[in-house]
């Protein structure tokens, strides 16, 4: 187990590193730099010393050994549009928001899509089943960007039951968690039914049904315990699907969260705020997608971690 | 004489005629025909089908039904409805969204065709040459691992934020969107080969191939690809929605097409500004085609699975 452990961090850091040196190649490798278009405006002496704040006067691996040096200290650089605040201190900005309408939006599709894939699947085509696959259709069907403003339009214009365009109660997070929640929703209510469908087909629920089970006993002890395992592997993809989800949500609705600094920053072109919030995602699929896999072993014990696959 | 006591009464010699019922009485269908003829029967999947059809052809026809272009701006005609004159409405610019829609459907399917069609050819490869390898020596394995470990990496990243980096690194495009679409999308066409490849070929008939001296280009492109066709299929007609997607968020975003080129994304994210005065055309039809595409794949995809699935074969 302890050695398991420390193969998945040191593998973990790895992917970090690959990451990381891709992001920041990959920022670097644009021509020109950041203060191009003010060249030929501020006096030589001004832009020498604006190269040398971001060290960009410095040869490129000697910028990167900084950058490396300075992330292991947790210190995701300055911003280069904004001369008093870093990345870290946007992140710090951002992140409540952001966690808050994440959090929300994975309960609310967690919670919804299982319940209506068992519905469905205990209903199986009769209409309660058809109409749990229609809203799952629907989810699919409906990106996050168009459900966004359709929401606005019916519960905040035409029914004015929600705030919208502020932030500051909890009622200003209600329309943003469900644009979001409602794609992974819909995914995770198809799961749900699929494994559900399958489960309730083994021979072992017809014992427990011929034994006498009752059958909320037999659908919440056998049948979803066995069904859920699918729907646990889908959550590494929805933690990014969510990420990527903030970006538009929280410009629809200007909701001051990471997703909005980072929506900025690359209309800014501000390389080292897209540098640092990239890895700061990353950061957090990894880690994610790590306690997913210790997560299995909670849910089914025939999984065991010693194994090298896991 | 005492042999013929002992055979049962009820059996006699068959005529010559009645070798005749021994013919099946229903036609034999070749795998592509039963394939068909389940995915005609299911109504949600030729729906979709009809709806992809419906699509392609307004994206080849649908801007020559109308006298305007997709850039043509008129400051007379702006914010109008929906109209004899303007089937869709006309957008702040005057710009008719008739043709504009269509115009977009043009980027959006080329786009998400091309995008899907590299992932395939990469993938399949790739995939391909992982799943062969894997456990043909030492060798063999360091090449499965590598590949294997290049794609866990690019995996293990949010797929559109990769997208948005090469987006804001590369000059924006129609170019530009399908390289960075096809630089991370290939991925998951990869694993699902080499998973499928590793399963097949222990079988029985890639060994007789290899006895028989086939070289490994011929077993991989006549025995091992042909067999994971299906699978193949399937997961393109979940490719070319998920491009579609990706590129309309990042043209949602800003990132994708340009301006006066017209984009479902785009024109989405132009919508965004009028939300509030009751322009409901501006958004509806972009928003709409984007659903009814995303919708249409998706039914015609699982309709497909459903029919390749020899599990579930009468």
């Amino acid at each position: 187990m302890s050695h398991y452990l420390v193969k998945r961090v040191l593998m973990m850091l790895l992917t970090l590193w690959i990451i990381v040196t891709l992001t920041f190649s990959l920022m670097h490798a644009i021509p020109g730099d950041p203060f191009a278009s003010e060249s030929d405006q501020l006096p030589e002496q001004i832009l020498a010393n604006l190269r040398a704040k971001y060290n960009l006067d410095e040869p490129l691996p000697v910028q990167y050994v900084l950058y490396l040096k300075n992330l292991v200290m947790l210190d995701l650089g300055p911003s280069i549009k904004s001369d008093t605040r870093g990345v870290n201190d946007m992140i710090a900005d951002g992140f409540s928001a952001s966690a808050t309408l994440g959090a929300q939006a994975i309960v609310i599709a967690i919670f919804f899509g299982i319940t209506f894939g068992i519905i469905a699947a205990l209903n199986r085509n009769k209409w309660l089943d058809y109409a749990a696959m229609a809203i799952a259709v629907l989810g699919i069907a409906i990106p996050s960007f168009i459900m966004a403003p359709l929401l606005i339009n019916f519960f905040a214009i035409k029914f004015p039951i929600f705030p919208v365009a502020t932030w500051g109660t909890w009622m200003h997070t209600v329309l943003p968690s469900l644009a979001l929640a409602f794609g992974p929703l819909a995914i995770i209510t198809r799961y749900m039914r699929a494994s559900m469908i399958e489960v309730m087909n083994q021979n072992y629920i017809r014992t427990a049904e011929a034994k006498g089970v009752p059958t909320f006993a037999l659908v919440v002890k056998h049948g979803i315990r066995n069904a859920i395992l699918p729907v646990v592997t889908f959550l590494g993809p929805l933690i990014a699907s969510l990420i990527t989800g903030t970006f538009v949500v929280e410009k629809i609705f200007a909701v001051p969260g990471i997703g909005k600094y980072f929506v900025d920053g690359i209309f800014n072109r501000d390389y080292p705020v897209i540098l640092g919030t990239t890895i700061f995602y990353s950061s957090i699929l990894i880690v994610t997608i790590f306690l997913i896999d210790l997560a299995y072993t909670l849910i089914d014990p025939r999984i065991k971690l010693t194994n090298k696959e896991g | 004489m005492a042999m013929e006591q002992r055979i049962d009464p009820l059996f006699r010699p068959l005529s010559k005629q009645s070798e005749a019922h021994d013919i099946s009485m229903r036609p034999s269908l070749t795998n592509v025909q039963q394939v068909v003829r389940k995915l005609v029967k299911n109504k949600l999947a030729m729906l979709g089908l009809a709806i992809i059809l419906l699509l392609v052809v307004m994206a080849i026809i649908g801007p020559h039904l109308v006298p305007y272009s997709a850039s043509d701006q008129s400051l007379l005609t702006k914010n109008k409805p929906v109209s004899a004159e303007h089937w869709f409405g006309t957008d702040d610019l005057g710009r008719d969204m008739f043709a504009r829609t269509w115009a977009g459907a043009r980027i959006s399917l080329t786009i998400g065709v091309v995008a899907a069609l590299i992932d395939l050819i990469i993938g399949v490869t790739v995939g391909g040459i992982a799943g062969y390898m894997a456990g043909r020596g030492k060798r063999g394995e360091r090449i499965d691992t590598i590949i294997m470990r290049v794609i866990e990496v690019l995996y293990g990243l949010p797929y559109l934020l990769v997208v948005i980096l090469l987006m804001v690194v590369m000059e924006p495009g129609m170019l530009t969107i399908i390289i960075a679409l096809s630089a991370t999308g290939w991925t998951g066409m990869a694993r699902l080969v080499r998973g499928q490849i590793l399963q097949l070929k222990n079988q029985e008939f890639i060994l007789a191939s290899q006895v028989l001296g086939a070289k490994f280009s011929r077993i991989l492109f006549k025995h091992l690809i042909p067999n994971t066709i299906g699978v193949i299929i399937v997961n393109l007609t979940f490719t070319i929605p998920s491009a579609i997607f990706a590129e309309s968020f990042l043209s949602f975003l800003g990132l994708g097409v340009q301006a006066p080129d017209a984009s479902w994304g785009t024109m989405t994210n132009d919508a965004m500004g009028v939300i509030l005065t009751g322009d409901w055309w501006r958004l509806f039809f972009p928003g709409l085609m984007i659903s009814l595409t995303m919708f249409a794949f998706n039914v015609f995809g699982d309709g497909l699975q459903d029919a390749l699935d020899p599990r579930l074969r009468e």
